[in-house]
This record gives structure tokens, sequence and C-alpha cells, in this order.
């Protein structure tokens, strides 16, 4: 019987160092999935495609990290990590195109609203994709702390 | 055990924050929409706007309405019926928010029958065929000149008006006041110039109650 124990188990862990930055990455997702509600539902801004990408990123981190909390358990980093590299990606992209450093053209946008239009933006200054950006940079980060004080 | 509460007591402290969002968004919204309608009050009826029920009534509905649209036309009894049983105290005054693919030359169709005072006649025959004309994919406007080829109309004089400078010109007047009014959706209603922000029959007609008693009570 090995004393090593790669991954905390399940359960209120005594080891469980790595329910800080679980935590934080967390409240990342929770505030950034409460915002794009509140700009699509109550400011009625309608998602671009983008968006909608990134939306299908976010919501389920809230759920995964939010049951990874509350039973302690470390898997749960495994399990988010792909979501939010695969929004991480998708929000740089759109920044890109906001920017105009990918052109437009290349944009999957169809009726709805434009992914690289002016109203992509929060208060007519920081634009949307930025902050999903930041976002999703936050939860990488916190996530890999996570991993990191889970396996040690 | 006290990791759980602090899950539990950040989720419910973000809900709760995102609730009060809502409501400090809304209110704000609606002030936003009430000064628009006080800024541009003279938006609200234009002389050439097709009134109904008695043009001296206490209360005025205008009513910002789509011939396409299909709450527009559920809506349209509901407000007929409570100018009809106010006794002369209500009238309604329509005002054309083509916002559907179409409803310009529907509205231009119903604005040439209005020239030769038989609005009223026409947009109930257009109401009734809306299921035919008015698919939102592909809209037919132009089966309504055959919907009201029989209630008395010079059909001749109604298409060159239809497609008549006067018409295009009282259309781009509406739209203005459209957007002055920030109606972005129809049916759009003020009572007396103050917008019905939530949305019904029922907050309506208490819209509207609330109106005729400020007017009784001088």
């Amino acid at each position: 019987m090995s004393e090593e124990q790669p991954i905390a188990p399940h359960g209120d862990g005594r080891n469980a160092a790595f329910w800080t930055p679980l935590f934080l990455a967390w409240l990342l997702a929770l505030l950034a999935t409460s915002g794009a509600l509140f700009l699509g539902e109550v400011m009625g801004k309608a998602p671009c495609v983008l968006c909608w990408y990134q939306r299908i990123a976010m919501f389920p981190l809230v759920l995964v990290l939010g049951l990874g909390l509350f039973t302690s358990d470390a898997r749960s980093v495994r399990y988010a990590l792909p979501l939010a590299a695969v929004g991480w990606s998708i929000a740089a992209y759109h920044l890109l195109v906001f920017w105009g450093v990918v052109s437009e053209g290349l944009v999957p946008c169809g009726k709805g609203s434009s992914c690289a239009d002016a109203d992509v933006q929060v208060a007519g200054v920081v634009p949307i994709p930025l902050l999903s950006l930041t976002a999703f940079s936050g939860i990488l980060v916190a996530l890999w702390m996570a991993r990191a004080r889970a396996t040690t | 055990m006290s990791r759980k509460w602090i899950v539990l007591g950040t989720a419910l402290a973000v809900v709760l924050a995102f609730v009060a969002g809502v409501a400090v968004f809304t209110n704000r919204s609606n002030q936003e929409v009430k000064q628009a309608a006080q800024i541009n009050s003279e938006a609200l009826v234009r002389p050439h706007s097709p009134v109904f029920g008695n043009p001296a009534a206490k209360v005025t509905i205008v009513e910002f309405f789509d011939p396409s649209c299909e709450t527009c036309r559920a809506f349209y009894p509901i407000v007929k019926g409570m100018v009809n049983a106010s006794f002369g105290q209500v009238r309604l005054v329509m005002r054309n928010a083509p916002l559907h693919h179409g409803s310009d030359t529907a509205v231009k169709i119903l604005e040439a029958a209005r020239v030769q005072g038989k609005y009223w006649e026409a947009l109930e025959r257009a109401l009734a065929a809306q299921p035919q004309w008015a698919s939102h994919d592909r809209p037919q406007p132009e089966m309504i000149w055959a919907l009201i080829g029989d209630i008395g109309l010079d059909m001749t004089k109604a298409r060159a008006d239809a497609d008549g400078p006067a018409i295009d010109q009282l259309l781009r007047q509406d739209i203005a006041d459209m957007q002055a009014l920030k109606v972005d959706r129809t049916p759009g209603f003020f009572v007396n110039g103050t917008p019905l922000r939530e949305f019904g029959e029922a907050q309506l007609k208490a819209l509207v109650q609330q109106e005729l008693k400020k007017s009784a009570t001088p």
C-alpha cells in the first residue's frame, strides 16, 4: 500500500489545498455567466454566433466546478480544463475579429447581430470579447493552480 | 461543511445581485422611455393619424401598429372593445410601425384607403386575412388590394395614392416618431402619453382606468 495519493479523494479532504483556486475559477465562471445573461436577457443585446460558442463553454463551468467545490473533488479540474481552453480560443478569435485583425468575411455571422459590431461593448468602452477572454484566462490560471496543488 | 456554505452563500449573493441589477436596469429604462414620451409628446399624434372613437375623448390610446404583427391582430378587438365600452371617454389613435418585412407596402395600401375615408374597413379586411398574406418569410402584402376590392374605393386613385409622395412622406414621419418614442416592438401603447411598459391586456386596461380616474378628478 503506497502512502501517495495522486489526487485528493472524495469528501472534505484534509489536504484540499486546491479548493481556494478552484473556488476562484468557479466564481469567475459564475460572474461571467450572470454577466452574459444580464447583457442578453435584461439589456436585450442579441448574442452573435461567436458569443454563443463562448457561452456554450462558459455556462457548464458553473455546474462542473460548483459540484467539484461541493464535494471537494479535484477531478472536476480535469473536466473543466478542456471547456475553458476551448472558450479561451474562441474568445481570442472573437477579439481578433472585433479589432479587425481577422477579416470580417471569415466570420460565420449570418442574419443575427454582427460579431465585429461596435455594439459588442459594455458602456461603449470595453469590448465584450475582451471581458470574455479575461474571464477564461483567469479561469485557466486558477484551474492550473488547482491542478498543481492537487497533485503535490 | 463550512465550504459548502461558502459556495451556497456566494451563489446566493450573485443571484441577489443579478435580481437587484434587473430591478435597477428596468427602472432606468422605464424612466428613459417615459422621458422620451414627455420630450417628444408632439410625436404621439399627427394630424394624419386615423382616430377611432370620440375625437374629443379625455383618454387617448396611441397604438404603434404593424399590420403584419400577430399580436397587433390579437389586440385589435380588445382595444376596439375598450373604446366602444367607454361611452366616448376613450379614443384610439393608430400609428404605423412597419417593423416586419413587407409591412411598409401593407401600410401604404391602408393609408391609401384612409385618404378615401375607408381606413378601418380596409384594416379589418387586412387583419382578417393576415395569416394568408403576412407570412414572415414570404409576405405578399399586394394581396390586400384584392381583399379591399369591394369596400367602395376608387381603386385607380387608391393605387396611385399608395405609390405617391404624400403617403411616402407620412410613413417616414411615422417611422421617425416611432424611433423618437423608443418603440421597438409592436403593438406599442401610450395612454395619454404614458408608455405601457409591462405588456399585457390587463396592464393596458389598468393604465386606461388610471387615466380615466385622473381625468374625472380635476
